[in-house]
């Protein structure tokens, strides 16, 4: 094990770069569509509930491979050539960003639909009464379930490897072939992905706590 | 502080966790003699490629692996065990043969394996069954007319996991960008989509993907040399033994150029005269 990292140190710390670097992008976008959609889902407009509800719906129930291998495969035959790294964090964007949504929704309306009243009485506008009143309350309900989700972010990931998207699971498999040493190779992998996951649900707890 | 400690704690734990779980099921089946567990059980598992066309690939009708390699190792399965004796597929990748080797769920890996010195430090050989070399499969028209073309910077080379032909990239075009797909169905599908200019492998299972895909030819002719090998576990001297009589017979019989024939003699670009013993 001691010896992988000694030999292999540059291509690890290029993969944990390269999955790290995915993971925030994925995180902060599907955050910011997640939240968006999941507003959508709770607007009074039926049409954006519809798009919202789509959305939600068909890259939910997509596996992430399939959506990933869609934007690597038949987007750069038609449209623009994207590499693997592009391909990968667009796919893993869209498919948390759903889950994020579905997330969020479920805080939002959790917020006792007096706060929302109360809001509009006292003349604040439905957008303001969303803003300012009841999603601070909906997101420290859903801290909890957001930390699942991006800790699941950072371990779907690993569908770069896929994709040749130069991350962790993508140098893990090419160490193992080269060294012929699978299981060491796949143990500091596993280390190295504990080493992104543990602070971050550390985090999670600690907000939670703050929060609550 | 006394949160911090907590913390380190839980690190501790699960990495100690991991290690033990690593450490579980060293001692393994791999250590049997093969040849007295063949005979007993009148069974030799083989580890197969099943997506490759001409050496092993599955046929989704009938879910059965057809190839040179599968009908080969039923010829040698013949040879050692007689004329009962049954030849077991396993499925694998270049990725996942040698761990289920080494584990023991399969006996020998006959899965378009070159013979290298660094896999002979980990694995037996066989004498060689298979002279390939490796060469390159480009769209029609491709301005790539040999290796030396892809040895300029942005020019991007895709090959598959765990297949030596990606070091021979960086030998032969040491600034082109090699990217390594999982499987070679994958790795066609990211040269017909435009994620590289070249594919690169050894010429017979590139011939077979020439054959399925007409607008891809191969170029350049081979460039290394690459002969295939039987890969069987260390401390079997018993069974590498039986497994170079076995082929020597399957040789001398003519079967091997039969075999060979019906695989190879269709495919345009394989001069298969050369390679018959």
């Amino acid at each position: 094990m001691i010896a992988i990292f000694h030999n292999y140190g540059s291509l690890l710390l290029q993969g944990f770069g390269q999955t790290l670097l995915c993971s925030v992008i994925a995180l902060i976008f599907s955050l910011i569509i997640g939240s968006m959609f999941a507003i959508f889902e709770t607007t009074p407009i039926k049409f954006l509930r519809v798009i919202a509800r789509i959305y939600i719906e068909v890259f939910r129930n997509i596996p992430l491979l399939v959506i990933t291998m869609f934007f690597f495969v038949v987007i750069p035959m038609f449209i623009a050539k994207i590499n693997g790294f592009t391909a990968g964090t667009i796919g893993l964007t869209i498919y948390t960003s759903a889950f994020i949504a579905e997330t969020v929704r479920s805080g939002i309306n959790s917020v006792d639909p007096g706060q929302m009243e109360g809001a509009r009485a006292n003349g604040l506008s439905w957008w303001q009464a969303m803003r300012h009143i009841v999603l601070p309350q909906a997101f420290r309900y859903v801290i909890p379930p957001l930390g699942n989700q991006f800790i699941n972010l950072v371990k779907n990931s690993s569908v770069l490897a896929f994709v040749a998207g130069f991350d962790l699971m993508y140098q893990g498999n090419v160490i193992a072939s080269d060294s012929l040493n699978t299981m060491s190779t796949y143990i500091c992998i596993g280390i190295l992905y504990l080493i992104i996951t543990l602070p971050l649900s550390y985090w999670m707890r600690y907000l939670e706590k703050k929060l609550a | 502080m006394k949160k911090f400690f907590r913390l380190v704690g839980v690190i501790i734990s699960s990495l100690a966790l991991v290690l033990v779980l690593s450490a579980c099921g060293s001692k393994s089946l791999a250590d049997q003699n093969v040849v007295t567990r063949a005979k007993r059980t009148n069974t030799i598992t083989w580890g197969v490629k099943a997506d490759t066309k001409l050496f092993g690939l599955m046929d989704v009708k009938n879910s059965h692996i057809n190839g040179f390699e599968v009908d080969m190792a039923k010829a040698i399965t013949k040879q050692i065990l007689g004329p009962k004796g049954k030849a077991e597929f396993v499925q694998v990748t270049s990725s996942t043969r040698m761990p289920l080797l080494k584990n023991g769920n399969i006996d020998a890996i006959m899965a378009t394996m070159t013979i290298t010195p660094e896999r002979l430090k980990q694995v037996d050989f066989s004498r060689s069954y298979f002279d390939a070399g490796q060469s390159l499969l480009v769209k029609k028209g491709s301005p790539v007319k040999n290796v030396r073309d892809l040895n300029h910077k942005g020019a991007t080379v895709l090959g598959v996991v765990g297949s030596n032909s990606v070091q021979n990239v960086a030998k032969f075009a040491p600034k082109a960008r090699v990217l390594q797909l999982s499987d070679y169905a994958q790795a066609m599908t990211a040269l017909k989509s435009g994620q590289g200019e070249a594919l690169t492998t050894d010429n017979g299972i590139l011939a077979g993907m020439s054959v399925e895909n007409p607008g891809y030819v191969l170029t350049g002719g081979a460039f290394t040399k690459e002969p295939y090998g039987i890969a069987i576990n260390k401390n079997q001297p018993e069974f590498k033994r039986d497994l170079n009589q076995a082929l020597t017979k399957v040789e001398q019989s003519g079967q091997y150029n039969r075999l060979l024939n019906k695989w190879f003699g269709n495919v345009p670009g394989m001069n298969v005269k050369e390679m018959e013993r």
